[in-house]
């Protein structure tokens, strides 16, 4: 019998088949200045949520910080929008209509969202400056990478970058022998150089000095505003140093949004996250 | 160490200009073949200067196998793909060649049958298998001899790069690979000679196998394909794209996140690689005079990875160092103390790996930058 509902619904003439319908528009009411949409994403690993109908709206220019537990899904949400994590439900829309879900790893890259991992990952048999030309934006295919070489405004835009990251002085040092510090700016400094509308950043001033930190806070602020940057961060002199707005995750879902005061006296966020402090 | 402007102009103009150790090595590649072919053809035996034939197609075996080691370290010591079945592309692109050199034969061999090999008349075969046709015209055998091997790399590389099976894994079925291809080999019914591979080649183009000037001749050739298969592969790991394949070998994901599809770079950088490995067994079968299947063992896969350790990983020209070395230490060996080469190869391997991480190029290189 279910065999035969389950037909029955398969040829059910009032609705399309989901291949054939249009793609749906995603239009969020009152808000379409948003650089990310992800809506109701769900990510089970052998049946744990990683990720629990989780929804997160970053706008153009915003400067987010995202606050959680370990285990609290900040590490698969950044997967999930880089495509290295397919969700099992749920939405991801960059700016107003580039589906996420659909896209490769580097294609996401491509389009402008630019990822910094946890641990300081940087080319260490490079040099700084090929660090930066190689994550420059420009045709990545086979072929052209092959012939490839930098015209003058692309050594240009490279110079730049050094200076806003700080390592001019070290362009011609690899980037294995730089400081955990340099590296961390140097892992900043490849993702700027893509354009990226959208900057993910894990963890940045892990095990930064002060000094260190400062810089960095510094050099985030300044990105912001061009471009939208999210930073999952445990520091929390740090986040109060640069956060407008912060998301606190918890279990798989969004548990509390809202400034730092408004974090810092929300009851639940206490009990839960800051509850030791 | 500063950069130079003209370096990002002309990629093409660079490795020559920062490459002393890879001029040295194409200089006395240069300077080997005018002398073996002078010192071998002009001076008169007897001569002391007088170079015999046998160590021509000796050295010329040596100069096949350091160009299998360059295609191994493009691969290994430049992309991080460590093949332990690079000697499979080896073995097919010496049966390519072999497979032409034996339709040379023509009615020459033991059974003086015009249209077939001899060992097909043994098996009584009646004509010809369709994979022979072709391979009475060399151009046709060296288009097979890249063809061949590429292809398999492609469907190979295709399959295990796109499943991102890396590291160990990776190593594993290369090594399944060309075992496999060595059980296939094996049989009769394959059509290739089976367990006597193919042999008793009498000439080439025209040219007796026999003759010091063929000899000599081939030797040039391997000393001519080594040298361009070196500034090919400076050239390729120099440009952009070598950039790439070391950036993948370092922080695979890290790539993936700039935006290059990785595998399609290592699809790329292991077709080229076989693609080299089948030309240098392509030198390798005239100048010994025979292709068996024991070059799919998976042993000589293994060995030519300790050749490139040994020499210098990462270099190209610590490759050829090390084919040439080892192989000139096994000739010895193998001639002196049969039973103990295996124990010495493992023994260079394991010792390489522990003292000289850089290889032997890496000491060189530091005795030559404290001068």
């Amino acid at each position: 019998m279910s065999a035969l509902d389950g037909l029955r619904s398969a040829f059910q003439r009032d609705r399309v088949w989901e291949f054939l319908a249009p793609e749906r528009e995603v239009l969020v009411e009152g808000r379409n200045n948003l650089i990310l949409y992800v809506e109701d994403v769900t990510v089970s690993f052998d049946g744990f949520k990683a990720l629990n109908a989780l929804n997160l709206y970053i706008d153009r220019g915003e400067l987010r910080c995202i606050i959680g537990a370990n285990g609290a899904g900040k590490s698969t949400m950044m997967d999930v929008i880089t495509g290295k994590t397919r969700p099992d439900q749920g939405l991801v829309y960059f700016g107003q209509n580039i589906n996420l879900l659909k896209l490769s790893e580097p294609e996401i890259a491509s389009c402008g969202v630019g990822r910094k991992f946890q641990k300081p990952t940087v080319f260490e048999f490079h040099t700084v400056f090929h660090n930066l030309e190689l994550a420059m934006r420009g045709n990545k295919r086979v072929l052209p990478t092959l012939f490839a070489s930098l015209n003058s405004a692309q050594q240009d835009r490279i110079q730049d970058v050094l200076e806003i990251i700080g390592l001019s002085e070290l362009r011609d040092a690899m980037a294995g022998s730089l400081s955990h510090g340099q590296k961390q700016w140097l892992e900043i400094g490849v993702l700027l150089i893509q354009d990226p509308q959208l900057l993910l950043v894990d963890e940045p001033v892990a095990g930064m000095t002060p000094q260190e930190t400062e810089r960095t806070a510094e050099l985030l602020t300044s990105l912001a505003g061009e471009r939208s940057v999210v930073v999952v961060e445990h520091d929390m002199e740090f986040i109060r140093s640069i956060a407008k707005t912060v998301t606190v995750l918890h279990q798989g879902s969004v548990l509390a949004e809202g400034s730092m005061n408004q974090i810092q006296e929300n009851p639940q966020v206490r009990e839960v996250y800051l509850g030791g402090d | 160490m500063n950069i130079d402007n003209r370096t990002h102009r002309n990629p093409l103009f660079v490795p020559f200009a920062q490459d002393r150790w890879g001029n040295s090595l194409l200089l006395l590649l240069l300077v080997a073949s005018v002398a073996v072919a002078v010192c071998n053809l002009v001076v008169p035996e007897g001569s002391p200067l007088h170079v015999p034939t046998y160590v021509v197609t000796l050295v010329g075996k040596y100069l096949a196998f350091a160009l299998l080691a360059l295609s191994v370290d493009l691969i290994w010591g430049y992309a991080g793909i460590l093949s332990l079945g690079h000697g499979a592309f080896f073995a097919l692109g010496g049966y390519a060649m072999g497979m032409y050199l034996m339709r040379q034969i023509g009615d020459r061999g033991v059974y003086g049958n015009p249209e077939l090999p001899d060992f097909m008349v043994f098996l009584n075969w009646q004509e010809l298998p369709w994979y022979w046709y072709g391979f009475d015209q060399f151009w046709f055998a060296a288009l097979m001899v890249l063809l061949a091997p590429g292809l398999l790399a492609y469907v190979f590389g295709w399959l295990a790069f796109r499943s991102r099976v890396t590291g160990v894994y990776l190593s594993i079925i290369t090594q399944a690979l060309t075992y496999a291809l060595l059980l296939a080999f094996f049989r009769n019914e394959m059509g290739f000679g089976g367990n006597n591979g193919l042999t008793d080649f009498k000439d080439i183009l025209g040219f007796s196998l026999q003759d010091d000037g063929t000899r000599v001749t081939l030797f040039v050739l391997s000393a001519f394909a080594l040298a361009l298969g070196y500034i090919i592969c400076r050239w390729v790991t120099r440009s952009k794209f070598g950039r790439v394949l070391v950036a993948v070998r370092d922080a695979e994901n890290r790539t993936r996140f700039v935006g290059y599809r990785v595998e399609s770079y290592k699809l790329a950088v292991f077709v080229l690689s076989a693609c080299i490995a089948g030309i240098a067994g392509a030198l390798y079968v005239p100048q010994v005079g025979i292709i068996n299947p024991g070059e799919f063992s998976p042993l000589n896969s293994i060995e030519l990875v300790i050749w490139v350790a040994v020499g210098g990983r990462g270099t190209l020209y610590g490759a050829v160092v090390g084919a040439l070395l080892v192989n000139y230490l096994k000739t010895w060996f193998t001639g002196a103390f049969p039973e103990v080469w295996l124990f010495f190869l493992g023994a260079l391997f394991v010792l390489a790996t522990m003292f000289l991480p850089k290889g032997i190029v890496g000491i060189l290189q530091r005795k030559w930058s404290k001068n």
